[in-house]
């Protein structure tokens, strides 16, 4: 009785052990934020295009029915990281071929419009939400977010925070290559 | 040149350590004298050597050597010279050394100062060391060598992080790491006794003051990280449970724990196998805090770099020394003999109480802090485990504490005097209750915790007090007699009293901070008034100010209290360009009543910048201050029971019976 006693601290240790090999696995990332949404249906919504701006509204029913996979990235002009975000993405469309949809997040429409003409336009279309409900259907928990969304709306991938910086950009390559949201031949 | 010269002594303090870990150990089995007398040279060889490196990487960053990659990835020419001495324990790579360097110091301390300790046990000890140091200083050679150059070197650093140029921060982590570390060389006692399979009082007598040591500086390093949190963050709290936080705190915790079992250990010859344990798990606690901060295991706001290589070399190390040390305890401690008896009410039994009760609170933060990574491991799903589930079940434990720490002093050993105690303490219960229901009536209002809080706190002072007024019979004898007393009484007993006072104290500032506080958030243009706990704020506006290595926006807020000025406060927002990062300088207004605290930050949109507009944070938190002075108190308790008699002088000596009956009891 005495022994096992005193080899409880020994075995708690081991146990302790076993879970901090597991958890030191280089693929697990603490901080990542799992998105209930990946493999369910994309939320329907139907927003206006930004006031002022010719690009055309966007809705659910646009990013079902594509050739390819597309991505959806939520943007506003109020957010620093989306300004460095916004020249990594311009590069995906024209280098890539990437096709690329945006929901411009709670953005006064003037300040979105200023700020899509100083940077220049990559989006193929472009929703407002301006109430931040559909931010809401999405599960933002906050801006930019990324998304790659299957021909029948699925939704493939969740990118939060900024797509900028080597890993993070080799991350978000890797999830476009294997969604097959590229042209045959890009992204050499 | 100058780091090759380092990066050279980091090789030979290896050798030192290897030697050391083999050659007095093996000198101890076979009683060769010679070979035991190697470890004071090695000890003291090890931690010249060093502090040469650590010196030579000092000397890198206050010259802002560029082709040192550590340089250049910490420091940056313009960083005020405190920040850039400071900078060398920033990083892992640094912050490793310090860490090496505070191990290598217990341990030349130990070969040093332990003229009182025989040879054999002495031997086993400072092996024992250099076996830590052997892991840390290859894990530091091997995966993070702080003297790597780049070529070629870059015109500037990338800058220390701005957050952590501060002057308490710069302090923190050598304060906290001696408290860290400084329990290796209990572990190491620990390990050594168990090797010999004999635990006495001498061996606790000459554990002691290292414990102590250790925890005095652990407690200063919490402090000080806490305080800093406080007023450098911009959020107002002073504890957020952060796992970071909490490996800290869970040596601390264990650590009081073993001071106080190596008490009996040392008096009464009794809880052998416990302090043992205690002081394994104590370092093991250590070992998993630097273990947690530096793999990326878990989420938190402060980590070191993450590599997961680095985090496997340390689990390694952890696997060799708790799994190593636990299995030595599991296979030893059981023949260890038992020592005195005592009954269920008397000083004995209130230390085992108190050592449950920081036991089972260590548990609870250990359990909290991994849960999150247990879970995820078991079921996937991903949980963050946060303040709420630490104050459910950590508050009501520290409360059942706080009644047996009032209590505990007033008991004798063996066996106490149930009716003599009873009417000993019925005065304080009184008081205490009166003191509470003063505040219920004073304050109306707060949560109902914060009021039996109130009533832990008070008995704790009180009981604290009433005990030292009986050792020095205050007011029953001429007050020249109860002076003499107070000068008679060992420094170890005022300093108990001082620390469990430190503990009341520190408890009134935490229950006033977090029960009254009162917390406003504004968008501000200026001219806005804000009023908060009896003060009205006007935001004059924000101006542009150039520091040395930043820009800041710095709002003038003018505090008045009944039309009369109070005081200006200025609270910063600073961005630093080359760290691109940006910090919260918050202005605080400090009196033992309370703290008006005030922070500003960038708005929330550009639109609303135009107009001038500012969001300002501003808080009232009362008392918030006796934290502070209450952890002073424990550090000063602390030192004092350090500078006791019976560990300068008296030699210790392992008795040839236990002559613990001897001992007066305290």
């Amino acid at each position: 009785m005495k022994r096992l006693i005193a080899g409880l601290p020994f075995i708690a240790a081991v146990i302790f052990g076993g879970f901090f090999l597991w958890g030191l696995n280089p693929d697990r990332d603490p901080n990542e934020i799992p998105s209930v949404l990946i493999s369910q249906p994309a939320p329907a919504f139907d927003l206006d295009p930004v006031p002022g701006l010719e690009t055309p509204g966007l809705a659910r029913s646009d990013l079902v029915g594509n050739e390819r996979p597309v991505v959806v990235n939520v943007f506003a002009s109020w957010c620093v990281p989306c300004r460095a975000e916004h020249a990594v993405l311009t590069r995906f469309v024209e280098r890539e071929g990437m096709r690329l949809f945006g929901i411009n997040y709670k953005d006064k429409p003037e300040d979105a419009v200023k700020w899509l003409n100083d940077l220049g336009n990559p989006y193929e279309r472009i929703g407002s939400d301006l109430s931040g409900r559909t931010g809401i259907e999405w599960g933002l928990s906050g801006v930019p977010e990324t998304f790659i969304v299957d021909s029948d709306g699925t939704v493939l991938f969740r990118y939060v925070g900024p797509v900028v910086g080597p890993d993070a950009v080799e991350r978000f390559t890797q999830a476009l290559k294997q969604a097959g949201a590229l042209p045959n031949g890009a992204g050499s | 040149m100058v780091p090759e010269i380092g990066h050279f002594a980091l090789a030979l303090a290896l050798a030192l350590a290897l030697v050391q870990s083999v050659l007095p150990i093996a000198g101890a089995s076979r009683r060769n004298a010679v070979w035991m007398k190697s470890a004071q040279a090695t000890a003291i060889g090890q931690v010249l050597f060093v502090a040469i490196a650590f010196a030579a990487l000092m000397q890198a960053f206050i010259v802002s050597d560029f082709t040192v990659r550590n340089v250049v990835e910490n420091s940056h020419s313009l960083k005020p010279m405190l920040y850039k001495v400071a900078g060398t324990w920033g990083s892992h790579e640094g912050s490793l050394l310090l860490w090496i360097l505070i191990l290598a110091v217990f341990g030349a301390g130990v070969a040093w100062f332990g003229s009182n300790i025989p040879a054999e046990t002495k031997a086993r000890t400072l092996s024992v060391q250099a076996w830590i140091s052997v892991g840390f200083l290859s894990f530091l050679l091997l995966t993070s060598n702080p003297f790597e150059r780049v070529f070629p070197p870059p015109l500037d650093g990338n800058d220390l992080n701005p957050l952590l140029q501060d002057m308490g921060l710069a302090m923190h982590p050598p304060l906290l790491y001696f408290g860290y570390v400084g329990f290796s060389i209990v572990f190491s006692f620990a390990v050594a006794a168990l090797l010999e399979g004999r635990v006495d009082p001498a061996w606790a007598r000459w554990v002691r003051p290292w414990t102590l040591a250790a925890w005095v500086s652990l407690t200063a390093g919490i402090a000080l990280g806490s305080w800093w949190a406080y007023y450098e963050l911009g959020w107002g709290g002073w504890w957020f449970w952060d796992p970071v936080e909490n490996v800290s705190f869970m040596p601390w915790l264990l650590g009081t724990a073993l001071l106080h079992s190596a008490i009996v250990t040392e008096k009464r010859d009794a809880f052998k196998s416990w302090t043992i344990l205690l002081a394994i798990l104590t370092f093991s606690l250590s070992l998993l805090g630097t273990f947690i901060v530096r793999s990326g295991l878990l989420t938190s706001v402060h980590a070191f770099a993450v590599d997961p290589e680095r985090g496997l070399y340390i689990l390694g190390l952890l696997a060799v020394s708790i799994g190593g040390s636990l299995a030595l305890y599991a296979w030893r401690a059981p023949e260890m003999e038992p020592g005195g008896l005592f009954r269920p009410i008397s000083r004995e039994a209130g230390l085992l109480v108190n050592n449950l009760i920081l036991a089972a609170a260590t548990g609870t933060v250990l359990f909290g802090t991994l849960y999150p990574l247990i879970l995820e491991a078991i079921t996937g799903d991903k949980i963050s485990v946060g303040p709420p589930f630490f104050n459910a079940a950590f508050i009501p434990m520290m409360l059942a504490l706080v009644v047996f720490m009032g209590l505990g002093p007033f008991l004798s050993w063996k066996r106490a005097d149930i009716a003599g105690l009873l009417d000993r303490i019925r005065f304080v219960v009184v008081l205490a209750f009166i003191a509470a229901l003063a505040a219920w009536y004073l304050l109306n209002g707060g949560p109902i915790m914060a009021y039996l809080a109130i009533l832990g706190a008070a008995w704790l002072l009180f009981a604290t007090l009433r005990e030292w007024a009986l050792r020095i019979r205050l007011f029953e004898v001429p007050l020249a007699e109860s002076a003499r007393r107070a000068r008679n009484l060992p420094r170890a007993s005022h300093g108990m009293t001082l620390a469990h006072a430190g503990v009341a104290v520190l408890m009134m500032g935490m229950i006033g901070s977090t029960g009254w506080k009162s917390e406003e958030i504004v968008f501000a243009a200026p001219g806005t008034e804000v009023t908060i706990a009896g003060f009205d704020i006007t935001f004059e506006g924000a101006t542009q100010v150039q520091g040395p290595n930043y820009i800041a926006d710095r709002g003038t807020l003018v505090v008045r209290r009944d039309g009369e000025l109070v005081t200006t406060l200025f609270p910063e927002r600073r961005y630093y360009p080359v760290a691109e990062s940006q910090t919260t300088e918050s202005a605080i207004r400090s009196t033992l009543a309370g703290d008006l605290y005030t922070s500003i930050a960038t708005p929330a949109s550009d639109q609303v910048n135009n107009a001038g507009a500012w969001t300002l944070r501003i808080l009232y938190e009362p008392l918030v201050n006796l934290i502070w002075i209450g952890s002073i108190l424990l550090v000063i308790g602390g030192c004092l029971s350090l500078s006791d008699r019976r560990l300068r002088v008296g030699a210790p000596r392992r008795a040839k019976q236990p002559a613990s009956d001897a001992v007066p009891a305290e």
